[in-house]
């Protein structure tokens, strides 16, 4: 089981790093369910069957894997993209930066003092390297669905970090979360089908001139 | 620290007789593919023969660099050969840091090429040599970040004892960063010897090519070197991805070497089905998936020094 | 130390003979190479005494300048740097009879000789104040040396910008010597042992003095501006001499001051290994968008510079760790590499000059298939080239494979954050070596191989025998130390025991020998020649025809066809390298059918010069420009100043 648990951790971070390096929105947000439905089975494997885990997966898969996904695809068929053009900072040297962040991550990690139990397994170092991937998205990306797909990540990142408190967290919150993150992708793509039509473009730096 | 004369001659042996039937392999199982018959298995040996006993045509801008080229392109996978191990049969030259001389060896042959190349004055051959120097230049890194999580895994530098017996309980204990250096080493296997997707040997344009277009204006046995060495070349970098992927040993020798070459002709049916199922790289991807590859050995090396 | 007079003594000699006003150049030429051969030649004999004798010779003589001494230390740390010295002058002054036949200089056989006696000085000095005259001379012959082309506007601007950053160094320098001179009470070396009771901080400061200031020398990043400008400018011997062997008296410099100041905190290894490696990454990156193959290997300098500096770096920081075998690996490669570097850059410069002398140009784009025409100096820049990428048979392999090794040591034993820097800097090692090795395939590709590229170029003469055999005789030597790598790990020990005694066994004994280095050395050399006979054979038995080079069915192939070297690096600048390093060009493109005549202006100019250095200076000059008012050129205002400095210094003498 732990061995699943960490070869699946694993493949969360080359994802990551497929995020940082692919230009393409559809295979982008297919990573990104990809990468849900990965997350949704850690749950189970990390705590075992039992209600609380099972809603939760069931409840993760169904947003992160299939919901949100399809909404981000839905609205790119609508504007009409299929890649980032230009980020504002480049593939590569955000490759670089991602990874620099991972092995950060990794290092950092070793250093925290954690609970026992906790110091040997992965969820830190991989939450926080998740975590830094979405923020590296938010950075450098201009267009809004990219930025979306920043949001995604980084919340995965937070799951991730749950996972280390399934058992204390109360149900409520961890659902209040997921909610959230899909009225929040909701008014995102309705905000991006609103700036497509008002600026016949995609890029957020336009929402600069919204400022006065 | 030591020659042993059995391992010299079966390496030298394997080296020189096995190698061409890998291309042939490739081409077979392309031709499958393709629903061809296809060239068959020895081809290669064949080439390599009627090559060697053909007469040479030489551009006259040339000097004696174009000569050396095909040269070094033969002798260096020879010398670099002896301090593999191939599968069970250990290297016969080893010594604390020959991983380094290892890579500085093919810098050399690499040397050579991309001079013989631009020797010609084309600019056809001087495009194959930047390309074959800037890509090399990438993948570097990755082999070094792939030979040090093997040397911290077997406690030593040399390349015998990284890929000696000790790879085997290594995959119980790290294999996460085995596997993804396995994927770098193969990749780096296919960047250096410029199969698909990095470059597509059987291309007919001179712009596209990278390896083929710097041999332009070689022949004769000049070319049927540059063949031979090309062969070995693989059959030494494949021999490190198919030790790295089948490290058992049987402790029967004969069973051994046997699993070992089944192991290649494995490899070489694999990059068959690449190429045939994959389309070449746009040349403007190339270096952006090389530094994602060393990147990706990186963070198999991090997750090691955890 | 006898032979090192004698050598001083020709040196002089010569040095005043080729100043008088002699009818015929050729007189001041045989007068001035003629003793600087004869100098060197002795100043060899004393290195090597130096490197033999167990106990360090000195020498003392009282000197009338408050503070000085005209002490002298020959150990070995001293004659390890007396060798490369002594070995580039011979060379470079055999090399200067004949190169500098036709130049008008009148005086550069004086300044050479007295650079080198200034830089054998700067490395025996054991006292503060002959260090820092010693150090001035080499500064102030090196600058006459650069300006040799005093009336080339871009030449003189060179050696001015060499000027002024040797001087801010050297600031730096006195300010090391006089708060050294103030604690030990002394100025001489052997009282400044003093200088390991320091503590902390004061220690730091000092060590952060000695870096700018050598490292202005060294030319080490940030502080390498002047050196792609003013090594091209001076004449391809004196290149040589300061590419090779003058930077290095920073680094030796530097080694030795740090002998005296106590144990290094691993910081300050990790300072020099951050600015080493930055150094190596900008240095190779730009020298690969050079035009002018001299200003190429000047950029290649900085890169060797700062592998140097990486490797010593890493040995202070190692050593701080107490992990002896990585340190000693480190010492032993940052200084083999340092010995390698000064044979091989020499070669290589020489090689340049041959070149220059030959096709008439320093640009590669005029340059082309000169391998023909002058078939000497190309095998010899092709050594040169292989030695510098650290391939084998060369040297340049034994002095990295020793660093690669300690990096290696260190990432596969240590876990966290100490492994991660290792494991990184080998990533970047590679990476520059991969770039290294694109830098010379593009001087030798483009330079010497394919069709000539101007009218000049093919007309191109071979050198005279003097170039030749100084250039025959370097690349003998890097062969040597590639085909016997044990004899250059035990010159080195000698100097690195005095650095380390620790690891004096290390040194001595089978753990970090490079015994197997040579003999794969002679191997590959077997293997070369196996595949070359077997060449031969089959080609004797087949007909062998010229024709053109294939062109896709294009029959007429021009120069204007072939690969450039904008072309050669451009995949490399768009693919691997930072966009801030991106040269300047303009109006390549050409629109639509039938294009007019199109220009195209490639220029690589130093972004740290241009971005960061000559807007500080330029805002200084402004300020500096402020302070100008206070000179009015009005009498009655300078008796005011006069008189109020007078008030200003009676109050503060009397309130005191």
């Amino acid at each position: 089981m732990d061995t699943l648990l960490h070869l699946l951790l694993l493949l969360v971070i080359l994802l990551n790093f497929f995020l940082l390096g692919s230009s393409r929105l559809a295979s982008c947000i297919r990573t990104t369910a990809f990468q849900g439905g990965i997350l949704s089975l850690l749950p189970l494997l990390a705590h075992g069957f039992s209600g609380h885990t099972l809603f939760l997966a069931s409840v993760a898969f169904l947003l992160k894997g299939i919901a949100i996904p399809y909404l981000l695809f839905r609205a790119i068929r609508q504007v009409h993209i299929r890649r980032e053009v230009e980020p504002l900072i480049g593939y590569v040297p955000t490759l670089i930066l991602g990874t620099l962040a991972t092995a950060g991550a990794f290092i950092f990690s070793g250093r925290l003092p954690l609970i026992p139990e906790h110091s040997q397994s992965l969820f830190v170092p991989v939450g926080l390297a998740t975590l830094a991937t979405g923020f590296l998205m938010l950075i450098s990306r201009r267009k809004a669905i990219t930025q979306a797909l920043g949001y995604l990540i980084f919340e995965n990142g937070i799951f991730i970090f749950g996972m280390l408190l399934t058992e204390a967290m109360p149900l409520m919150v961890e659902s209040g979360v997921l909610l959230d993150l899909l009225v929040g992708v909701f008014v995102m793509t309705i905000l991006m089908h609103q700036i497509n039509r008002e600026f016949s473009t995609m890029n957020t730096d336009n929402l600069t001139s919204l400022k006065e | 620290m030591r020659i042993t004369i059995l391992q010299l001659f079966l390496h030298l042996l394997l080296l020189f007789g096995l190698s061409p039937l890998l291309s042939g392999v490739i081409g077979k199982t392309k031709a499958l593919f393709a629903g061809r018959v296809g060239p068959p298995f020895l081809q290669l040996y064949f080439d390599i023969w009627k090559l060697f006993g053909k007469g040479l045509v030489i551009s006259r801008t040339t000097t004696w660099i174009f000569r050396a080229g095909p040269v070094v392109g033969l002798a260096v996978p020879v010398l670099a050969a002896l301090l593999i191990p191939f599968g069970p049969v250990g290297a016969p030259i080893s010594f604390s840091g020959d991983l380094i001389f290892f890579v500085y060896l093919f810098g050399l042959s690499r040397f050579f090429t991309a001079c013989a190349a631009l020797d010609t004055g084309s600019s056809f051959e001087g495009m194959g040599a930047v390309r074959e120097v800037t890509f090399s230049c990438l993948a570097e890194p990755t082999v070094f970040f792939v030979f040090i999580v093997l040397a911290r895994l077997s406690g030593s530098f040399s390349l015998d004892a990284m890929f000696g017996p000790t790879l085997a309980a290594s995959w119980h204990t790290a294999a996460p960063s085995l596997l993804l250096i396995l994927v770098c080493l193969f990749i780096v296997t296919l960047v250096e010897n410029c199969r698909i997707p990095f470059d597509d040997p059987n291309t007919h344009l001179e712009l596209t090519m990278i390896h083929e277009v710097m041999v332009l204006d070689h022949s004769g046995p000049d070319l049927g070197m540059i063949l031979y060495g090309a062969a070995m070349k693989f059959l030494v970098l494949g021999a490190l991805v198919v030790r790295l992927f089948l490290p058992v040993t049987t402790g029967n020798i004969a069973l051994d070497i046997l699993l070992f070459i089944g192991g290649l002709l494995f490899m070489a049916v694999v990059i068959g089905v690449i190429e045939s199922v994959m389309a070449r790289l746009r040349l403007l991807r190339i270096p952006q998936l090389l530094v994602g590859v060393s990147l990706l050995s990186f963070f198999s090396l991090i997750l090691l020094l955890r | 130390m006898n032979f090192l007079f004698l050598s001083w003594l020709v040196l002089g000699l010569g040095a005043c003979a080729a100043a008088l006003p002699w009818r015929s150049s050729k007189i001041t030429a045989i007068l001035g190479g003629g003793s600087a051969v004869l100098g060197c030649l002795s100043g060899l004999i004393a290195a090597g005494q130096g490197l033999i004798a167990d106990t360090a010779a000195t020498f003392s003589l009282p000197w009338s300048m408050p503070g000085g001494s005209f002490s002298l230390r020959l150990d070995g740390l001293s004659a390890f740097f007396l060798l490369p010295l002594f070995i580039v002058g011979l060379v470079g002054a055999l090399y200067g009879t004949e190169y500098m036949r036709k130049e008008k200089a009148r005086l550069h056989w004086s300044w050479y000789n007295l650079l080198l006696v200034s830089m054998a000085m700067v490395v025996t000095a054991a006292n503060g104040l002959l260090f820092l005259f010693a150090w001035e001379c080499m500064s102030l012959t090196s600058f006459f040396l650069v300006i040799t082309e005093y009336d080339l506007p871009e030449v003189v601007a060179a050696g001015w910008t060499y000027l002024l950053a040797t001087h801010l160094g050297a600031a730096c320098l006195f300010a090391f010597f006089l708060t050294a001179g103030a604690f030990c009470g002394s100025l001489d070396f052997a009282s400044f042992h003093l200088l390991s009771t320091l503590t902390g901080p004061v220690a730091s400061v000092l060590f952060l003095l000695l870096v700018t200031g050598f490292g202005s020398k060294a030319g080490i990043f940030p502080f390498h501006v002047w050196l792609p400008d003013a090594h091209p400018a001076a004449p391809s011997h004196v290149s040589a001499l300061m590419s090779g062997v003058m930077v290095k008296t920073a680094i030796y410099g530097l080694l030795r001051m740090c002998s005296f100041l106590p144990a290094s905190p691993a910081w300050w290894g990790g300072l020099l290994m951050t600015i080493g490696i930055t150094g190596a990454l900008f240095g190779i990156a730009m020298a690969a968008m050079q035009r002018d193959v001299k200003r190429s290997l000047a950029y290649s300098t900085v890169e060797n510079i700062g592998i140097i500096l990486l490797a010593l770096g890493f040995w202070m920081h190692s050593r701080a760790a107490g992990q002896h075998v990585v340190a000693a690996l480190a010492l032993a490669g940052g200084l083999i590499h340092l010995l390698n570097h000064a044979l091989f850059k020499s070669l290589l410069f020489l090689g340049a000059g041959s070149l220059m002398h030959g096709s008439g140009s320093r640009d590669l784009g005029r340059m082309g298939g000169l391998m023909r025409r002058m078939p000497v100096t190309g095998l010899m820049i092709v050594c040169g080239g292989m030695a510098i990428c650290a391939l084998p048979p060369f040297n340049g392999l034994v002095g990295e494979w020793f660093i690669y090794r300690a990096l290696l040591e260190s990432g596969a034993a240590l876990s966290g954050l100490g492994g991660f820097f290792p494991v990184m800097l080998i990533g970047f090692l590679a990476l520059v070596g991969g770039l290294a090795l694109i830098v010379m395939t593009r001087i030798i590709g483009i330079a010497l191989l394919g069709v000539p590229r101007s009218p000049a170029a093919a007309q191109a003469h071979e050198a005279g025998w003097p170039m030749r055999s100084a250039m025959i005789a370097l690349a003998l030597l890097c062969l040597a130390g590639g085909l016997m790598p044990i004899q250059l790990l035990r010159v080195t020990g000698r100097a690195a025991v005095l650095l380390d005694p620790d690891s004096a066994h290390l040194f001595a004994g089978q753990v970090i020998t490079p015994w197997w280095l040579g003999i794969m050395a002679f191997l590959l050399i077997g293997a070369l020649l196996a595949a070359f006979s077997f060449n031969r054979w089959r080609q004797g038995r087949a007909t062998v025809a010229a024709a053109s080079t294939w062109g896709c069915g294009f029959a007429f192939p021009s120069s204007r066809m072939s690969y450039s070297a904008e072309s050669y690096s451009e995949l490399a600048q768009s693919g691997i390298l930072c966009s801030c390093l991106t040269p300047e060009s303009k109006d390549g493109r050409t629109i639509g059918f039938f294009p007019l005549r199109r220009s195209f202006v490639f220029n690589a100019p130093d972004p740290v010069l241009e971005k960061f250095f000559k807007p500080l200076f330029q805002r200084l000059a402004g300020y500096c420009r402020r302070c100008c008012r206070l000179q009015s050129g009005n009498l009655h205002i300078y008796m005011l100043y006069v008189f109020s400095a007078t008030v200003l210094l009676l109050f503060w003498v009397g309130l005191r």
